[in-house]
């Protein structure tokens, strides 16, 4: 196959870092989270080679509309054109390469280049040059649409990837499909949609946040201002170190942290109690005329599930919400909280999902911030000593079990999920 | 300035200055008990229950995001030590009964591990008068850059 000569700027060489030495199986090198050059060299072997996360379909549900998005720094625009067909477009003119839409997520007829004019249809297609007459003899407008990018969707996660050689995204996914299908029944039987989301950054390398998806360890000593807000039988459900849950690595480098084995499947144990904290939102359905089956099914739906499902390299199904982390430069991170509830579902149950969704979530809830401080402080820390110093992912490694899938599994607050990911890290930057 | 407009100008004056010296069960005093603290994401709504929000908080939320700011518990609230807030160029755009609505600009600067923010907005305040002073019915906080990405903030705006 003829490589194209963006293939060819993606392959180009960045300055060699060897990541051999430095991802081990209990340990990584501190340079992971400070080293520019092995950024650069991330862009290139991991986000232009896998499959990325870009969207849920319901952000582009209409016809005509659109979403920004990036793979690693690469701008990208997901669209539905008038046909109802999908697309991942570059977001790059191809006259003089300036973007042709700002928009975060809305609708649209075309995108227009700001700077001479041109305009592309939803589809990519080139369908407006000012003084065309100018061009004449010299290119033909349908050699030059918005580049396309490769995409495939599995339950309504769109992946993008900008390797044409990478295998189909259901066997990338593997593993995880079975918990991507248990995480989409939260939507209480609805078709699943982006409720809107919280965006922030934060002074830290990527991996940093990557790896705190599946990190259970830190969510009593972080997270105990949020633990005191919420009512005692609650605080319970939360107080999960020592309880039955798990991390499982699923391969290439996904994994699950099953915190709250109770809620891992959300159409099961409907006759269980309603919890206390959504009696009041059961009697609101009822008094809206559901019947008990179908009160029971949301108020299990609403709270989320009881796990958090890692995807390398940048999105996770994460108990309610999707994380998606996009990275900025080598000490700069944009994490995204994707609310989402249920299509037509009744307005209390995804009222109620975003008030949950903003108690936690996002810059100002009562556990993002906290979060973010103490990445913050692990960038900041990271700079001393990093030549000899390595960051630990060794927790539980000496008691590992066998899951029912077959996979490795590890105590829910063991480093498992971590080790999962850096070992497809170090695969494919030695690749 | 008419004494009205003293007096609202006044009471947001108050309002800011409880928050950047900490003085949260004085703050929480000053609201209506069917009050709403909002910080939206989208400037353009007023559906606020049917909108995802940085923050939505009725009154039990209000007294929980007090809790965590004073409990010693959050390490985000440890670290911005410090705000200073400047609300100024108010006018009050309608009155109705004993309820005035009104909107100022608001600069929050805050101090966190050393470097200096700040997070202009547009704030709405729905007053409801009661007595010689007023209660908050509403208070929104429209930040300049909410649609985009913010840092995490762990106080009260």
């Amino acid at each position: 196959m003829t490589k194209s000569n963006a293939e060819k700027c993606r392959n180009a060489p960045v300055r060699h870092v060897d990541v051999e030495p430095l991802v081990k199986e209990d340990k990584v090198h501190t340079s992971l989270y400070t080293d520019k050059d092995l950024f650069n060299a991330e862009m290139q072997k991991v986000f232009t080679k896998t499959w990325v996360w870009v969207a849920h379909e319901s952000e582009v549900g209409e016809k005509n509309s659109y979403k920004t998005a990036y793979i690693g720094l690469e701008p990208v625009i997901v669209s539905r054109d008038r046909k109802n067909e999908i697309h991942v477009l570059l977001n790059r003119c191809r006259h003089r390469a300036a973007t042709v839409c700002e928009g975060k997520r809305g609708k649209a007829k075309s995108f227009v280049c700001p700077y001479h004019g041109w305009g592309y249809s939803l589809d990519g297609e080139l369908r407006a040059v000012p003084k065309e007459e100018e061009y004449e003899g010299v290119f033909e407008k349908k050699d030059f649409p918005l580049i396309k990018v490769r995409h495939e969707t599995y339950q309504g996660m769109i992946f993008a990837t900008l390797n044409p050689e990478i295998e189909p995204l259901e066997d990338f996914l593997g593993g995880a499909k079975k918990w991507i299908d248990l995480f989409m029944k939260q939507s209480g039987g609805y078709p699943m949609k982006v409720l809107g989301d919280h965006r922030f950054r934060f002074p830290g390398n990527w991996k940093i946040q990557l790896e705190n998806t599946t990190d259970a360890y830190h969510f009593p000593v972080v997270h105990k201002s949020f633990v005191s807000s919420l009512d005692d039988e609650t605080s319970e459900v939360f107080d999960f170190l020592d309880g039955e849950g798990f991390v499982e690595d699923l391969g290439n480098g996904h994994s699950v942290m099953v915190m709250i084995p109770e809620l891992v499947d959300l159409e099961e144990n409907l006759d269980a109690p309603i919890p206390g904290r959504f009696e009041s939102f059961a009697e609101e359905l009822r008094k809206e005329g559901h019947s008990e089956d179908k009160v029971r099914r949301l108020v299990r739906a609403v709270g989320g599930s009881g796990f958090n499902l890692n995807l390398f390299p940048n999105v996770a199904c994460s108990m309610a919400f999707f994380r998606v982390l996009r990275p900025i430069s080598v000490e700069e991170t944009e994490i995204h909280h994707v609310a989402i509830g249920g299509e037509g579902a009744p307005a209390s149950f995804n009222q109620l999902r975003m008030r949950l969704h903003e108690h936690f979530q996002g810059p100002m809830g009562f556990g993002t911030p906290d979060d973010a401080e103490a990445w913050e402080r692990v960038q900041k820390g990271s700079y001393a000593g990093y030549d000899d110093e390595w960051i630990l992912v060794n927790r539980g490694q000496s008691k590992l079990k066998t899951s029912e899938d077959g996979n490795v599994q590890g105590a829910v607050c063991s480093e498992t999920g971590m080790r999962a990911a850096y070992q497809q890290y170090k695969k494919v930057m030695t690749a | 300035m008419t004494a009205e407009l003293i007096n609202l100008v006044s009471f947001i004056n108050l309002e800011a200055d409880m928050l950047d010296f900490h003085e949260y069960d004085q703050w929480l005093d000053l609201w209506d008990e069917d009050g709403y603290y909002i910080v939206p994401i989208d400037g353009t709504t007023e559906d606020y229950a049917n909108t995802l929000n940085f923050a939505y908080d009725d009154a039990a939320m209000r007294r929980l995001r007090v809790q965590r700011l004073v409990s010693g518990e959050a390490v985000s609230t440890e670290t911005t030590a410090k705000t200073i807030r400047n609300p100024s160029r108010f006018r009050v755009l309608s009155t109705e009964g004993d309820v005035t609505t009104i909107r100022c600009a608001q600069i929050i600067n805050e101090n966190r591990h050393g470097n200096l923010r700040y997070y202009p907005a547009d704030v709405t305040y729905k007053l409801r008068r009661d007595g010689d002073s007023y209660r908050i019915l509403e208070k929104v906080i429209r930040l300049q850059n909410a649609d985009n990405h913010l840092a995490s903030i762990g106080y009260i705006l």
